[in-house]
């Protein structure tokens, strides 16, 4: 029964994260994609990136000590909170910004019912570098492959939700700082790598052997982005205690100074 | 012969012998005539008809592979680098941003002397830029970002006169090259995005007293106030902020102008908002208005219409005729009669979906549910445009007309609530674009769905496109064309590049590491050609290996 509990759990996840995906694709050009750029770039210093570093605050759930409207936390934005570290921003952002801030927190509070259990760091590293065979493609500090986005931050700017996702459905959003290119060139061999750069006339990657390169435009046979990512699901490969694991450990990677 | 005498006949010998290099005056019939003297660039677009077209032709298609960098001058500033030098007989004037004049002998690049001016409590929206300089005798004439006129001596860097055009902390700004039209200094203030109400006006060259004023949103008693709702003409906007042209046998000056404000919540301005994204024709002498037509009327997507009034002398449908050929920031290619401004054609050039077509007399049709929302709409062109102020050029040899292009450039179009405050925001809302407004070379990992930049060129009798120049970033360069059908151009990702302006086919680059912004611009000194071009903080000058 535990285990059908898990797998229901685990389904209505899934189902809950493809909706996500709807939404988030046709709001790219959000305001509530600017807010997460903000709130990243700004916010998440002090509140983390799901917005419950605070003592007492849990923005990414809509714990607030004394807001309870959209102006409450503009004014919040706009002031600070005297007394505390919370500095204002009248200066740092428009009216615009801070609307899109709080559409981000809203944002955050309507998608934050669609998480695991907690699971633990610990556990999840061992899963990470072990059963779940992810440093053959990520790199965490000075351990695994280049290949993949280097995780080594990646707690400091995705939110515990965004990297269940991507466990659970990695073609839900790639970024396109993520985008891999397959190249062939004019001796007839065929290259995939992640993009790193383009311009005009060439095209600067990392191979699958991590090797830095850079072609000319002219002198390949083909050239196109690769649509899916290269990543796997876990859904099937991990359970759902495993999973919330590894979230908690991604979640834990918060740069170099945060270990 | 006394010592005295002695003395005053050799100084009487050396000026005499000295003046046709050290004490030709530019006057107005030269720059008039700037064809007839190609190795000079006498006005913002080269000439009255600013066609950025040249009449050298020593750099050509066989040989332009011999292009080598001659000079380079590293401006000591972070600001976009957006002027058009000017060249006067070997000497080049380039402005620094925001308000540097610096002159440099235009062979070598070194500095003969530099102007400094620090312009006091402007509030521009987009960067401390400057676009160029003017020059009539032997005097400089440059706009600056805290509204003011000032008038340089072109030999000592001195200044001679200073006037304020507008008030700075309402957020008027210059950042235009002034248009010399006889003895008057043209220029036009910017601001479209904190609420200020536009104007051009003509300036005494030699004293900068005003000698008249056009202004772009009109007030009570003037024609077209009545497409202002409300009190909203006194915070309109339209203003202007790139060089305009100048027709001497029509005496008509052009000057296109930018969107009304606030740009993206037109609530609070119901009606045409004449003479917002327009193109004006206006009397040399008196400033009146003679015709305008308006290519985005109620612009609510910040579709500024301040591209450079393009001028040509076409066959059109077995006629010559004066006609003006423009390509819009809001997607759409027109054919203007620049005698009276009737309506030849128009045809989209990129992907465009805020009008589906024009009526009978030329007025754009608003496309059903194209307008900003609170929740945001997605619009093609995005709020970058299909182009913007990046000079077009047109070559009578091929009688094509060449673009910049933002391709497949959309935005998501937000409106907000907002108030005015003087000198503050005034945008009413937000547009969020795929491609994205930074300045200089990041990392391009788009796909060609989600935005590029070309050159494109157009056949001005049907608005089709003859050839394309793909680029993988967008472009903020402008375009220069030559006698020897050469093609000069640039791009974000750092490329100075020169096609064959026949079919667009690529005959040299060179990667400068840094954005294009400005347009390039082609000299000769001693009888050797050169073509300058801005990138990133740079100027560089480049000429045939010898």
């Amino acid at each position: 029964m535990r285990v059908v509990r898990a797998c229901l759990l685990l389904l209505a996840t899934a189902l809950a994260f493809r909706t996500l995906l709807a939404q988030q694709q046709s709001s790219v050009l959000s305001e509530t994609e600017d807010g997460r750029q903000l709130f990243l770039a700004n916010c998440a210093v002090c509140h983390g990136p799901d917005g419950d570093s605070v003592y007492g605050v849990d923005l990414g759930h809509g714990k607030f000590k004394t807001a309870s409207s959209d102006d409450d936390l503009i004014q919040i934005l706009n002031r600070g909170v005297p007394g505390t570290s919370m500095p204002a921003f009248s200066k740092s952002f428009s009216n615009i910004e801070m609307r899109a801030i709080v559409a981000y927190l809203r944002y955050m509070k309507s998608t934050s019912s669609a998480t695991f259990a907690s699971g633990e760091a610990i556990q999840g590293r061992v899963i990470f570098e072990g059963k779940g065979k992810c440093l053959n493609c990520h790199r965490v500090r000075d351990k695994g492959s280049r290949v993949g986005p280097n995780l080594t931050e990646i707690g400091s700017v995705r939110r515990t939700v965004d990297l269940q996702r991507s466990l659970l459905d990695p073609d839900a959003e790639v970024l396109p700082s993520n985008r891999f290119i397959r190249i062939v060139t004019q001796d007839g061999v065929t290259i995939i790598g992640r993009l790193l750069n383009q311009d005009t006339f060439t095209v600067q990657l990392i191979d699958s052997k991590e090797r830095l390169q850079s072609f000319e435009k002219a002198n390949l046979k083909e050239y196109g982005f690769i649509d899916k990512s290269l990543m796997p699901s876990y859904q099937d490969k991990l359970n759902n205690q495993e999973l919330a694991d590894v979230v908690s450990y991604l979640a834990s990677l918060k740069g170099i100074d945060g270990q | 012969m006394s010592p005295r005498v002695r003395l005053i006949v050799a100084v009487t010998l050396f000026g005499c012998l000295s003046s046709p290099i050290w004490s030709r005056q530019i006057s107005f019939e030269h720059i008039l005539g700037a064809n007839k003297e190609p190795e000079n660039w006498l006005t913002y677009s080269a000439t009255t008809f600013s066609q950025r077209h040249s009449l050298l032709s020593q750099i050509t298609a066989a040989n332009v592979k011999n292009l080598e960098l001659q000079w380079i001058y590293q401006a000591r500033s972070l600001e976009k680098f957006e002027a058009t030098s000017l060249v006067v007989d070997g000497v080049l004037y380039a402005v620094q941003p925001p308000n540097d004049v610096i002159a440099l002998d235009a062979a070598t690049g070194r500095i003969f002397w530099t102007y400094s001016y620090h312009p006091e409590h402007a509030r521009p929206c987009c960067g401390r830029v400057n676009r160029g300089l003017a020059i009539l005798g032997d005097t400089l004439f440059m706009g600056t970002l805290d509204s003011q006129l000032i008038a340089i001596d072109a030999k000592d860097g001195h200044p001679i006169w200073q006037t304020t055009v507008a008030k700075a902390r309402s957020a008027y700004v210059i950042t235009h090259a002034p248009l010399i039209i006889k003895d008057k200094v043209l220029v036009g203030v910017a601001g479209g995005e904190f609420g200020i109400r536009g104007f051009i006006g003509a300036y005494d060259s030699r004293t900068g007293r005003q000698v008249w004023r056009f202004n772009t949103v009109p007030g009570p008693g003037e024609p077209g106030h009545e497409t202002w709702g409300g009190d909203s003409w006194q915070t309109g906007g339209a203003p202007v902020w790139v060089t305009g042209s100048y027709d001497p046998a029509l005496n008509l000056t052009y000057w296109g102008t930018g969107n009304p404000s606030p740009d993206w919540n037109s609530d609070a301005r119901p009606g045409d908002n004449l003479y917002s994204d327009s193109v004006i024709a206006l009397d040399a002498d008196t400033g009146k208005l003679k015709w305008y037509y308006q290519f985005t009327p109620h612009d609510d997507f910040d579709f500024d219409s301040v591209q450079v009034p393009v001028l040509a002398d076409i066959e059109w449908q077995g006629k010559p005729l004066k006609v003006m050929l423009w390509a819009n920031r809001n997607g759409f290619f027109y054919v203007l009669d620049r005698t009276t401004g009737q309506f030849l054609l128009g045809k989209p050039f990129v992907k465009v979906t805020w009008a589906s077509g024009f009526d009978e007399r030329g007025k754009p049709v608003r496309a059903a549910g194209q307008t900003p929302g609170l929740d945001g709409t997605l619009v093609y062109p995005g709020n970058p445009g299909g182009t913007s102020w990046y000079s077009p050029s047109y070559s009578p040899r091929t009688g094509l007309f060449y673009i910049p292009a933002w391709v497949n450039s959309s935005s998501v179009f937000v409106k907000l609530p907002g108030a005015y405050h003087e000198g503050r925001d005034y945008s009413g809302g937000t547009a969020r674009s795929f491609v994205p407004f930074n300045w200089s070379p990041a990392p391009n990992f788009r796909k060609e769905e989600e935005g590029y930049g070309a050159v494109r060129a157009l056949d001005p009798q049907t608005g089709e496109r003859k050839w394309e120049f793909k680029m993988a970033d967008v472009t903020e360069a402008g375009i220069l064309t030559t006698a020897s059908d050469l093609l000069f151009s640039g791009g974000r990702e750092g490329y100075f590049f020169a096609l064959d302006a026949r079919n667009g086919e690529l005959l040299w680059k060179v990667a400068l590491g840094a954005a294009v912004q400005s347009g390039p611009l082609t000299y000769s000194v001693k009888g050797r050609q050169y073509v300058a071009v801005n990138a990133g903080n740079c100027l560089f000058t480049f000429a045939l290996r010898q």
